[in-house]
Formats: C-alpha cells, structure tokens, sequence
C-alpha cells in the first residue's frame, strides 16, 4: 500500500504531473514530506498540496473494519475462530483455542528443555486432516540450526495418532506436506522468506515455523544494540506476513546470560537501584531471553519453558488473552505432554523469568555409581 | 451595532440590517434556509453568515464587546469546556485517582511500558469503556483501534466483564433503569470498535490525515487508541532527522484531532534502553524529541509482584503512582488486599 504510484491515485492531472516531474512517484515518498515542504518543493499553494495529501492519504489508508465483523468473519472462515489446537488441554484453554493465527507466537528456553520437540508436534498437527482436528495443509519449517528430525517427527505420530499413521501411505502424505528449508546465513534466510510470501497462499501454507530466530543473528554480529536491529526488517516483514496470511507462525528463540547492560529500571525508580548495584552474581546466575527488548514487544505470545528443582515447565509469559499461567510438563515418546491441566497462576514479574539447571545431577549421578 | 462587526461582504451587512437582524442574538436560533428566505441569499452564504455570527457571540459572551485574536480560548472558556466532558474510566479507582478521574478528551496521553505489563489490557480496557452509557456515567462513544495484530477474544471477554459491571451496579442502585440496560450485549460494544489495521509508517501518516475524515463521518468517535505507535517506526530508518520530522508532524497533527473533535487519543509506546548517569536504564523509545509531543505521559512499571502506573508528565496532574492489575475481566483495582482468586 505504502509503494502505490501517485500517478493512478485519481489526482487531479495537473498535480500528479507536478509530483511526477519532481520525481515523488510513490505514496511513501510524498507522504515522508510535511505539508510546507511540499509547498515548497512543488511551487504549489498550500491549499492545493493539503487537499493532495489528504486525497493520497484516503487512498492508502488502510480500510477499516468493526470489531464484531472481525470476530464473525474468523468465526465463519476459520479454523477453530482461528487456532491451531495443541492437544495440550491446559494451554489451549489458556491460549482461547490454541496457537493464535495470524500473530507471532515464540517459545523461548534454554537449550535442551523442549522447544524443536514441540515445533516437530506443531509441524505434524498442522498437517493433518480436518476430520482428525488438523488444519490440512503444508507446513514450512525453517530450520537454522539442523534440528529438524524426520525420523523424532514419525515416531511422534506414531505414538499420538496410531490410527493415523499406522494406514497405509499416510505417514508419507503427512511428512511429504512438511517443507524443510536450511538457511544457512542470514542473507538466505531473507531470500526464503520473500519466496515464501509469494508461494503462500498458492501452496495453501498453514503453519510457518522457523527454529530459531536467534541462532541467525548469532554468528554475525557482536553482542549490544546492533543485533537488535539486524532483525528490525525481518520482524516487521515476518508480522505483516503473519496478518495478511492469517496463519499462526511459531518462533524459537534462544536464551543468554544476563549481562551488565541489561536495563531494568526507569530513572524515576533510581532509589531502588543502589542496591542491586552491588550484586554482580546475579549477572551470571539470571537468564534472559535473546534477541532484546524490541523482539519482545514485537511477539504476541510468549511462552516460557524452563526447568526448576527438576521440573520442566511451561508458562504462558506474554499473552493478551490469557492469564499467566505455567503448566508443569515432561516430554515422551508422543511429544510434550502436561502433567497438569490446570497449571498454577504466576503472579508479578517471575512469569518472565527463566530458570535453568545445570548439569549437577547427572554429573553426580555418574560419579556416585562409580563410588 | 454588533452585526456590523462581523467579517461578511457589505451587501450582505446591507440586506441583514434591512431584513431586521441587528443583533447577533437574533441570528443566534435560526436555520440557514429560513435565514437565507428572509435575506435573500442563498443556502451556502446563509450558513456562512450564522457561522461567522456564532464565532462572533462566543468571542463577545466571554469578554463584552472588545476584539479578541481569532481561534483564541479564554481560560475560563476552557474550563467550563473541560468540566462538561467526562473522563473516561479505566476500570481501576486507584489508577483513576491519579489520573485525575480517568482519560481526559481533548488531550493525548502516551502510556509506556516493558511488553507484558499490559498496554494492550489497558488499550482495550479504554476502548470498551469510552462506550459506557452517558447514564451510568460514561460518554457512549465510539472507538478506533489502530493495531498491527488485534485479539478479537479479548475485546469481547473485557466488554462482557464490562457490561456484567454495569449491570450489577443497576441491580443495587437503580432497578427502573434495569429495561435499557439488558438491550446492551457484548455485540453491540463490538460494532462501536472500529479497528484499522496498519503495515508500514507510511500507512500510519495517511491514516492519521484520513482520521479527519472518517471522524467529520463518525461523529460519536471519543477516543482513538494507537497500539503501539513505535513499531513501524523502529525499523529501517537510515534517516533519523526524517523520523523525528514525521513523527512530531503526526504527534501534532493527532493533538489537532483530539482538540478539533474533543476526543482522547491514547498512543501506546513501547521502551528501549538508553545510557544515562552512567549505566543503561529503560525509557520509553521513539527518542527525546517525541518524549515532548505527547500531553500526559503514563509509565507502566512492575514493582515487586504488581504492576504499578505512574504518572511521569503531565501539566495538570501530579506525578504519582498507583497499583493495578490485570484480571480476566481486563484492568481492575489491585488485589492486595482481598484473597486471591484464581483466574480460569
């Protein structure tokens, strides 16, 4: 919309032709001036240039649309009034039906916790049938950090939907509508995603999973504000994908420790930062999400896995439809699964921390059979 | 004698005073078209005429009869203006405390905050609120939501909340009023939210120039909420003087409606860190220069486990902070002091 031509918007001839010879071709370029600067530019009186703008500006905006005829067009023409279920009980409820269509979803954990076995579950249940509660179509899954195992990804569906794939033929149909692709570098990543846009809805692409977001900035830049940035295109392309589309896209980020640089106060808070001045060791022992702030404002849910005095679990940190709440869950042979399908409510700012254990246990363990 | 003050042609003048209107409150209570019989002008140049006659009586009411600059407002004019429009509530007394009432038309207020703390709660809250009937308290208008990426469900959940409020509070109080009430069902809050959804800067400049627009239409449009007015202009700005120059071009261009229209317009911004006084500390992104565009600026915060607001600019309320939470129902006064219910 931001790129339409001024020469076809219906301006008055004698305009256009102005905006034309001064080489303001797109919507986006005259709108980037204020109302004095194109007076000036053009030569033309501000009444004129008002009208103008106000007439590109009615063209390019975007048209609106009522709420309630918003809800019932999802109601009617989507899966679900748009979600893609999990079959995780506890998180649909929370999540009004199950992963949201048309925003950005992202799972973020450390290493090992679950995430890639939850896309691979993602991946097979957007795949399947209608009738067995799939949304029946092709899933493009972006795998940066060769994660993806076909082999996990059968034996998934074997487990969880025997009646499925046990039928002759059907686990090749399902796996056959799974796209893999391997970018290797960030560059190639931002090739595959403008193909993707284009082939999108030919293709009848229901699910855009891409693991992990983070290991594609992680190789190229140092750490600060610059690898904040590097993203600032693709998060912005990803989301208008996202909306135009309407398809769910899963995320995978990664976690780092928290550094010296991390910002977590306002100035006016400033009397309560005297004394967390002093406490380095929580610099190291505190994980946080990569990718910075400005990637946290751009997903709409947010669901944490981390694992605590032994248990894993999941919480849904940021969500605007659902309260936080975080399940406790253990991965199988099946994939994920609850433990609990009532999870338990987080309250304050903890739903956002991250907690991870180390390896003490099995070290331990290895040694004490040795004894 | 007063109609020979006004800025109309002297023919007109002429055929005013001859028709037998001197005085700018005869033509105060008249129709264009029966005007235009009486003087012999047509339509257009009728309205014309009591337009430029009731700019005139305003001007003359306030002050008796000396000339005044054009398009200026006495203080005493704005006050009373003020007193006659009601605040829009945001649910939670505490936070409507510090706010003076709630959100005030006429003005543009920022509320910031850390993703998660619940802008969004807050944005939707206000949207379903502003539709609150006159009769209980609220102004019956409509709203526009400007967002990238919209959860219908959680408009509908807060509206139901919104209505089952109103509803048990006209069982206590007033039960003769309980007939027009029922007629109120989630819907009808839906259909009142007009929902834009914007991709690129670009489109968010020309909506904010269409907005007149839409708005000269829609006329019972009392707030417009922007969700979140950052984003797309986070990204690929190489020019920096470019997106201070917009961005303060849009800023002016919303106070304009706001004043114009007399509604609120609410922009939800998000924070970035900024190097100060030797360490990074969060602030609200976007820069220094917009940090100045905005009338009333609200901060959301988490103070140990609850979520606070604090006022950090504003010309007319004094810098505080009050705790809040976020329910099933939207925002609500803080729980710290009842047992805590659990939310499913």
């Amino acid at each position: 919309m931001a790129n339409m031509v001024i020469s076809e918007m219906g301006l008055p001839k004698w305009i256009a032709n102005i905006f034309a010879a001064r080489n303001i071709i797109t919507a986006k370029e005259a709108l980037s001036l204020t109302e004095f600067e194109l007076m000036e530019f053009l030569d033309v009186g501000l009444a004129e240039v008002t009208s103008a703008v106000a007439h590109i500006s009615e063209i390019v905006c975007p048209p609106y649309q009522t709420a309630l005829s918003l809800m019932e067009q999802r109601v009617q023409n989507e899966h679900l009034a748009g979600h893609l279920p999990t079959r995780l009980k506890g998180l649909d409820e929370a999540l009004c039906g199950g992963i949201p269509f048309g925003v950005l979803t992202e799972l973020v954990g450390p290493a090992g916790i679950g995430k890639t076995q939850f896309c691979l579950k993602l991946s097979l249940l957007a795949s399947l049938p209608a009738s067995y509660g799939g949304l029946d179509g092709r899933v493009i899954y972006i795998d940066v950090e060769s994660k993806f195992s076909s082999r996990r990804m059968i034996e998934i569906g074997m487990k969880s939907f025997p009646e499925i794939f046990l039928k002759k033929g059907m686990a090749q149909e399902m796996g056959g509508r799974i796209l893999v692709l391997h970018p290797t570098s960030l560059s190639e990543f931002t090739e595959s995603l403008q193909q993707i846009k284009v082939s999108l809805l030919q293709h009848q692409v229901k699910l855009l999973v891409i693991d992990s977001m983070a290991a594609l900035v992680s190789g190229e830049y140092e750490q600060g504000a610059p690898r904040q940035h590097a993203l600032g295109w693709h998060v912005s392309f990803i989301k208008s994908l996202a909306e135009f589309s309407r398809i769910p896209i899963v995320v995978t980020n990664q976690v780092r420790s928290q550094s010296r640089d991390d910002a977590c106060q306002y100035s006016f808070q400033v009397q309560r930062w005297d004394d967390t001045k002093e406490d380095r060791t929580r610099y190291d022992s505190h994980l946080v999400a990569a990718l910075g702030v400005h990637w946290a404002h751009a997903v709409t849910i947010r669901l944490v896995l981390e694992s605590k005095s032994g248990q894993r679990f999941i919480k849904v940190a940021k969500s605007p439809i659902s309260p936080p709440l975080a399940f406790p869950f253990n991965i199988t042979s099946s994939g994920m699964s609850l433990l609990s399908d009532g999870g338990f409510e987080l309250t304050g700012p903890d739903i956002n921390t991250i907690h991870c254990q180390g390896h003490n246990d099995i070290i331990n363990f290895v040694g004490e059979s040795l004894q | 004698m007063e109609v020979g003050r006004l800025p109309i042609s002297a023919s007109q003048r002429g055929k005013l005073i001859s028709a037998g209107y001197t005085t700018l409150s005869s033509l105060s209570s008249l129709s264009p078209s029966v005007l235009a019989r009486e003087v012999n002008v047509s339509d257009t140049e009728a309205a014309q005429i009591l337009k430029v006659a009731s700019h005139g009586s305003r001007l003359d009411g306030s002050e008796g009869g000396c000339a005044t600059i054009n398009g200026a407002q006495t203080a005493w004019d704005m006050l009373h203006e003020e007193e006659m429009f009601p605040r829009i509530t945001t649910s939670c007394v505490d936070l409507d405390n510090i706010l003076g009432g709630g959100i005030n038309c006429k003005e543009v207020t920022e509320i910031g905050g850390v993703p998660g703390i619940g802008k969004t709660q807050l944005g939707i809250q206000l949207a379903v609120n502003v539709q609150i009937p006159v009769d209980y308290g609220g102004l019956g208008g409509k709203a526009i939501y400007i967002e990238g990426s919209f959860m219908v469900e959680r408009a509908l959940q807060i509206a139901e909340a919104c209505i089952e409020d109103m509803s048990e509070s006209d069982g206590l109080l007033r039960k003769d009023f309980k007939a027009c009430q029922l007629k109120m069902h989630p819907n009808n809050i839906l259909e009142n939210l007009f929902y834009f959804r914007v991709c690129s800067y670009t489109e968010q400049i020309a909506l904010t120039n269409y907005l007149e627009k839409f708005i000269s239409e829609h006329k019972d449009v009392k707030i417009v909420i922007v969700d979140s007015v950052t984003f797309h202009f986070r990204q690929d700005f190489d020019d920096m003087a470019l997106r201070t120059r917009l961005l303060s071009g849009m800023a002016l261009k919303l106070m304009k409606l706001a004043k114009v229209f007399s509604l609120a317009v609410v922009l939800l911004n998000q924070v970035t860190n900024k190097y100060t006084e030797g360490s990074f500390q969060l602030t609200l992104a976007l820069g220094d220069s917009w940090s100045h565009s905005c009338t009333n600026r609200v901060i959301l915060y988490w103070n140990g486990n609850e979520r606070y607001a604090y006022i950090d600019k504003s010309p007319s309320l004094r810098s505080a902070s009050a705790p809040y939470s976020v329910t099933s129902k939207g925002i609500r006064n803080s729980a710290s002091n009842c047992k805590r219910i659990k939310m499913m």
